[in-house]
């Protein structure tokens, strides 16, 4: 059983929880088509330390988690509020 | 008996059959480059090669021949699938896998046996009327039969009303097959490089050259090579080598695991797969059962192996096969799947001129060999997105225009 740290619920087994996808800059509202395209399809999928959306099911609770892909062990995880600001206005226009 | 068979190894009247002539050096130009020597980047290089007349094509790979998703899949192949596209590109994947132990000089081991999609809830059943029909429609041979049918044609599975998930029917697909997967690199392989084609292993591409919007040439571990065009064939990596080149794909790679158990007496033909509880099983011709699930819930660049996904796995098998709760599990693996949002390939021309990709494969690869590798030898002969191919466009995205193939994906995911 693989264990993930949520920051509101503690330590819990890593099938509690749900991936959300990469913390990526939410474009523009009037962004283009293809701008809007990028968000919701196309993924870095880096090797390496990445951070990502995690969902804990059971309570509702999005966080964000960092992780190392090539090696399937999270670092660190934290409350949305620890993102910067330009993670979350970044225009990527 | 020992001396016999060591004197018949080391007599020189019997040579040992090599498939691949010693590796070359590698030259300083080609006409194409493929990265990638799996299955597919072979089949690519075979069709230039016989069918469009270019052999001089490098096929570069990091590791060995086939050592990829190739050696890692689960061997199935048929053409039941869900959308008109889908059925028609996997349909004639299938006309070639029954033309492949004629073209090479090797026994790909096909075996014909039958794939039973099993439906234990209404939904799924309105799934696999819909999937018979779109594909009777388009020549591909699939009925949906009902639990008397299903007992008559594999009376092993338990078609008892007495269990969690009880099944209600299921999608027959009789062409349904199986291969030796190492066998279709290898013939590949050797009909390539029998006409002209280098294939360099353990030469790892780590950078692409490009001038003006076009691709020009590779870096690699052992020097740099000029080239005309350049295929991209390498699954789980595809976001690697694609940022090489300047793309971001709709890619995000994710183990996909698999085991085998102790070899069994004979006992089951056809395949059987259940979307509904996450697996699928065939029995090899050595006796073991080839056992997978759904992918894994998390992107990954690791093979490692999980107990949730044996837990799972073992629980949902025994409640198809309840008599194979002492049988032992030999040997497990998992392979690093290419993932794309609406679970089809990504193949074809990409906004980088003279760069080809054949990616976006998922758990359903293996089963497209043949037809990617002649339809991708195409593309890159003639620079032109085949029909066949235009469906699974890369930039599909940007118009919003997915082929949504989820429901035929052998399993959930």
């Amino acid at each position: 059983m693989k264990i993930l740290h949520c920051p509101l619920n503690g330590p819990r087994n890593i099938q509690e929880f749900a991936y959300g996808g990469e913390v990526a800059p939410l474009p523009a509202a009037d962004a283009s088509d293809g701008v809007w395209a990028g968000y919701v399809f196309l993924d870095e999928n880096a090797a390496g330390v990445v951070r990502e959306w995690w969902l804990h099911v059971a309570s509702g609770y999005w966080f964000i988690a960092e992780r190392d892909t090539t090696t399937d062990t999270v670092l660190r995880t934290y409350p949305p509020s620890g993102l910067s600001d330009a993670d979350k206005r970044r225009d990527p226009r | 008996m020992p001396f016999g068979l060591l004197k018949y190894g080391f007599s020189k009247t019997y040579p040992a059959r090599r498939i691949l002539p010693p590796q070359q050096s590698l030259k300083p130009r080609y006409d194409v480059v493929i990265i990638g020597a799996g299955g597919h980047g072979l089949a690519a290089a075979y069709y230039l090669a016989t069918r469009h007349g270019i052999a001089d094509v490098a096929v570069l790979d990091k590791g060995y021949l086939g050592g990829g998703n190739t050696a890692r899949n689960t061997a199935i192949i048929r053409a039941n699938y869900l959308t008109p596209e889908g059925v028609a590109f996997y349909k004639e994947s299938m006309e070639l896998w029954r033309g492949l132990p004629d073209d090479f000089d090797l026994n790909i081991l096909y075996s014909t046996r039958g794939h039973f999609t099993l439906a234990h809830t209404d939904a799924a059943l309105r799934t696999a009327r819909w999937r018979a029909e779109v594909n009777k429609h388009l020549g591909v041979e699939s009925e949906l039969v009902y639990p008397d049918e299903i007992a008559r044609l594999c009376p092993q599975l338990d078609l008892s009303r007495d269990v969690r998930y009880p099944i209600l029917g299921a999608l027959h697909h009789p062409p349904g097959a199986t291969a030796r997967h190492d066998a279709v690199a290898w013939g590949y392989a050797e009909g390539a490089a029998r006409r002209g084609v280098d294939i360099h292993q353990h030469t790892e591409v780590t950078g692409i050259h490009t001038e003006n919007g076009r691709a020009i040439g590779v870096e690699t571990t052992r020097g740099r090579i000029h080239c005309g065009k350049i295929l991209q064939a390498v699954a789980g990596a595809s976001s690697l080598v694609g940022r090489m080149a300047g793309l971001k794909l709709p890619v995000r790679t994710v183990p996909l695991q698999a085991c085998v158990s102790t070899p069994l007496k004979p006992f089951l033909d056809p395949i059987i797969v259940s979307g509904c509880l996450h697996v699928y099983i065939w029995q090899t011709a050595r006796g073991e059962l080839v056992m997978g699930g759904a992918a894994d819930p998390y992107p990954l660049y690791s093979t490692r192996s999980t107990l949730d996904f044996k837990e799972g796995l073992m629980a949902h098998i025994l409640d198809l096969f309840p008599f194979l709760s002492e049988v032992r599990v030999n040997r497990q693996w998992a392979g690093m799947a290419d993932m794309t949002p609406d679970f089809s390939p990504v193949m074809g021309l990409t906004p980088l001129r003279n760069y080809y990709i054949d990616s976006g494969w998922g758990a359903w690869g293996f089963k497209a060999t043949p037809v990617c590798g002649l339809r991708m030898a195409e593309c890159v002969a003639t620079d032109r997105q085949p029909d066949l191919l235009t469906p699974f466009r890369l930039d599909r995205f940007d118009s919003f225009s997915q082929v949504g193939e989820k429901g035929a994906a052998s399993v959930g995911h």
